[in-house]
């Protein structure tokens, strides 16, 4: 099918649904990159006018991606609930955004109509968004998971704290798990990029964090971010395994590229599921993202052409949920330059993640985060911390000082955190903020007070050993 | 254990920024400070020019050799650094001649992400490799600006060279501004992949990678991938090389 859309006194053509999104999208590097952008201001207009008008059941009818061969696009269709699609089936994308930006589309809402949205219908609607639009939907979206904390209830922002270490050294690690708890950080998960995949480093981390969570009594969960396969053989030897985590992206072939099948992802679920360690829930799953992923595997072809990046994004959080994560976060700046370009490019595509994934139903958060090579800097992150803050972000990721010295680039440091809470009056995930008051780490007005490491002294006695 | 030795305990165990200290629910102004130096330098090392001509003489003084000067299809900075396909292919105007006899190596400088770890370090590690491969045909060295590793099979496929050494300027971090990586690959040729090259990263004396210790392990790589007739995982998994 085909569509043409007038603007200027220019009338622009758009063959398929996936040319049609990849027009309609907001500039960004990535898309030109691949070749499916809008090649001016005016054809990105024409592709977006054209796509408010189409109707929501046409996404059913015509995939973007090819599902003969892409197991993503069989698991859209195949899990895609009717019933609850029935109260916007009459809808267009545009009617859609008009719909969600309504008074009574509230929490119980939006949640109830997450089975009935595609990854495609919510993409649409994003690129009909405004960033206020972005912020103020996915505010009204309530994602809740538990394990040893319960994460994205309404007033909370939690933290995944990022010990990681450039040679995975249990000291240095120690040294940055120290500093983030002093900041009160880690409700979301303590969770270490381990420089290596070797197994024994692995379940040395593992234990690392694990024994430090029992030594100071905290409710946290831990997982050490290594491939799935490798989760599943720690598993299998008795590893003392929190949640199992994989890097997942929107189309079969990318994952192919990460070494990943659903099935494994379903194996490594059930396994972990059974050794129920969790206590306020039993979510197991922990899952990064990001937009430009598959485009870097060559995996980013679609019906007629290239898909864009961020409706593969979207695609790849209908993985994510098939498997009832506790977290899930895009990678937001991580990936370059030549898929986001600059800070303007990076707070949007942050903000197009976060309202996809909620309105998914996934338990999203953002790693805000850039490299030296993009066009950002500190001041665009702390734009996009306080505008998921506001839009009601279930976490988001730290570093000491902002400055991951493994990875080699900029997340976001405890402080950060503590400022937007305060700012706007948000607090830590209710288990671990209990926890927090109890070791002195929350006073009275909720803030978290500059203490020394002696605060810790189950975990820094015996440093200078 | 009082306060100021245990966070000085914990800054030794580790390069991360931690016990920064506070200034309410904010970092200090001298922290600010050191952040923004560190980010001002990791940036300028991405967007200062190579400068070609201070470069190519001390290139020519390392390796005795007449130094060639090419550039990638990317216009600039901000074409580089969006499309990286164009600084991976070769201007449509580069005029580069196989020699009568071919070459058995072929050494690209390339800027890549930081100028500085090449205009820094290139020279040096070659006049440290050189010596070490007696008896090689290596072709006069190539300067490559707004170039990515892949440029360097383009190069190397032109000159007829068996394999090719491409020198380029890391992605630099807030704790690395000036990191040299080398890239070696057997039989230099338009559409080879990543897991076909070898690589030594880090190379940014005092802090990373010595020279002589960066042209041993190179030189050790580059006879075995001579030998064998091969770069990549094949070449790594002997662990010969690497040790």
């Amino acid at each position: 099918m085909s569509w043409t859309a007038t603007v200027g006194g220019h009338s622009y053509r758009f063959g398929g649904l996936r040319d049609l999104l990849a027009k309609a999208s907001p500039p960004r590097s990535g898309d030109v990159l691949a070749g499916c952008a809008a090649s001016s201001a005016a054809e990105r207009v024409a592709a977006r006018t054209a796509l408010a008008d189409l109707p929501l059941t046409h996404f059913l009818d015509e995939p973007v991606v090819d599902p003969d061969t892409d197991d993503v696009t069989r698991l859209i269709l195949d899990t895609h609930d009717a019933e609850a699609f029935a109260p916007v089936r009459s809808l267009t994308v545009g009617g859609l955004r008009d719909r969600l930006l309504a008074w009574d589309t509230d929490a119980a809402t939006l949640s109830a109509l997450a089975p009935g949205l595609t990854p495609e219908m919510v993409a649409a609607v994003a690129k009909l968004c405004r960033v206020a639009d972005l912020v103020g939907i996915a505010a009204k979206t309530r994602v809740v998971t538990g394990f040893r904390t319960t994460v994205g209830l309404p007033g909370r922002l939690a933290t995944r704290l990022q010990p990681n270490h450039p040679t995975d050294d249990p000291v240095g690690i120690t040294a940055s798990l120290v500093d983030g708890l002093l900041h009160g950080s880690g409700d979301a998960v303590v969770g270490i990029n381990p420089a290596t995949d070797r197994p024994a480093t692995v379940r040395a981390l593992l234990e690392l964090i694990d024994d430090a969570r029992q030594r100071i009594d905290a409710p946290v969960q831990s997982c050490v971010l290594t491939h799935v396969t490798t989760t599943l053989d720690l598993l299998a030897e008795g590893a003392p395994i929190d949640l199992v985590f994989q890097s997942v992206a929107g189309t079969q072939a990318a994952n192919r590229g990460f070494g990943v099948t659903l099935d494994q992802l379903s194996e490594a679920r059930e396994a972990a599921l059974a050794l129920e360690r969790g206590i306020v829930g039993n979510q197991v799953m922990y899952f990064e993202t990001g937009q430009g992923s598959a485009l870097s595997a060559d995996a980013h072809h679609g019906v007629g052409g290239p898909v864009d990046q961020q409706t593969l994004e979207a695609r790849a959080y209908a993985v994510c949920r098939a498997f009832d994560p506790l977290l899930v976060n895009t990678v937001v700046g991580f990936i370059g330059p030549e898929y986001l370009y600059d800070g303007k490019q990076i707070l949007r595509a942050g903000l197009e993640d976060h309202f996809c994934g909620k309105l998914l139903g996934v338990p999203m958060g953002v790693d805000v985060c850039y490299t030296n090579h993009a066009e950002a800097d500190a001041d665009d992150m702390d734009t996009l911390l306080v505008t998921l803050a506001t839009a009601g972000c279930s976490f988001v990721i730290c570093v000491p000082g902002g400055d991951d010295v493994m990875l080699a680039y900029q997340s976001l440091s405890f402080t950060d955190v503590l400022g937007v809470r305060q700012v706007l009056g948000l607090r830590p995930a209710p288990e671990f903020e209990s926890w927090l008051a109890s070791v002195g780490l929350l006073d009275d007005a909720g803030r978290v007070p500059p203490l020394d490491p002696g605060a810790l002294p189950a975990l820094t006695s015996g440093l200078g050993r | 254990m009082s306060a100021p030795d245990a966070w000085r305990l914990l800054r030794q165990a580790t390069q991360a920024r931690v016990g920064l200290g506070r200034a309410g629910d904010a970092l200090p102004t001298a922290e600010i400070l050191r952040l923004d130096a560190a980010h001002a330098l990791a940036r300028d090392a991405v967007h200062s020019p190579l400068d070609v001509d201070t470069l190519a003489a001390h290139l020519q003084e390392a390796s005795g050799l007449d130094v060639v000067r090419v550039a990638s299809e990317a216009a600039d900075r901000a074409e580089y650094l969006q499309r990286p396909d164009l600084g991976r292919r070769l201007a449509e105007d580069t005029e580069l001649d196989a020699g009568p006899d071919g070459w058995d190596l072929a050494v690209v400088v390339a800027d890549g992400l930081s100028a500085r770890a090449v205009q820094s370090h290139a020279a040096g590690l070659l006049a440290a490799l050189l010596p070490r491969l007696a008896g090689w045909a290596v072709a006069p060295p190539v300067v490559a600006t707004q170039a990515r590793v892949a440029l360097g099979d383009d190069v190397g496929a032109r000159l007829g060279a068996a394999m090719v050494l491409v020198l380029v300027g890391e992605r630099p971090g807030m704790s690395a501004p000036d990191s040299l990586g080398a890239y070696l690959t057997w039989g230099p040729r338009a559409g080879l992949v990543d897991s076909e090259r070898n690589c030594v990263s880090n190379i940014r004396p005092p802090h990373g990678l010595s020279y002589d210790h960066a042209a041993e392990v190179l030189a050790a790589l580059l006879t075995e991938s001579r030998r064998r007739g091969l770069s990549g995982v094949e070449l790594k998994d002997t662990g010969a090389a690497l040790g």
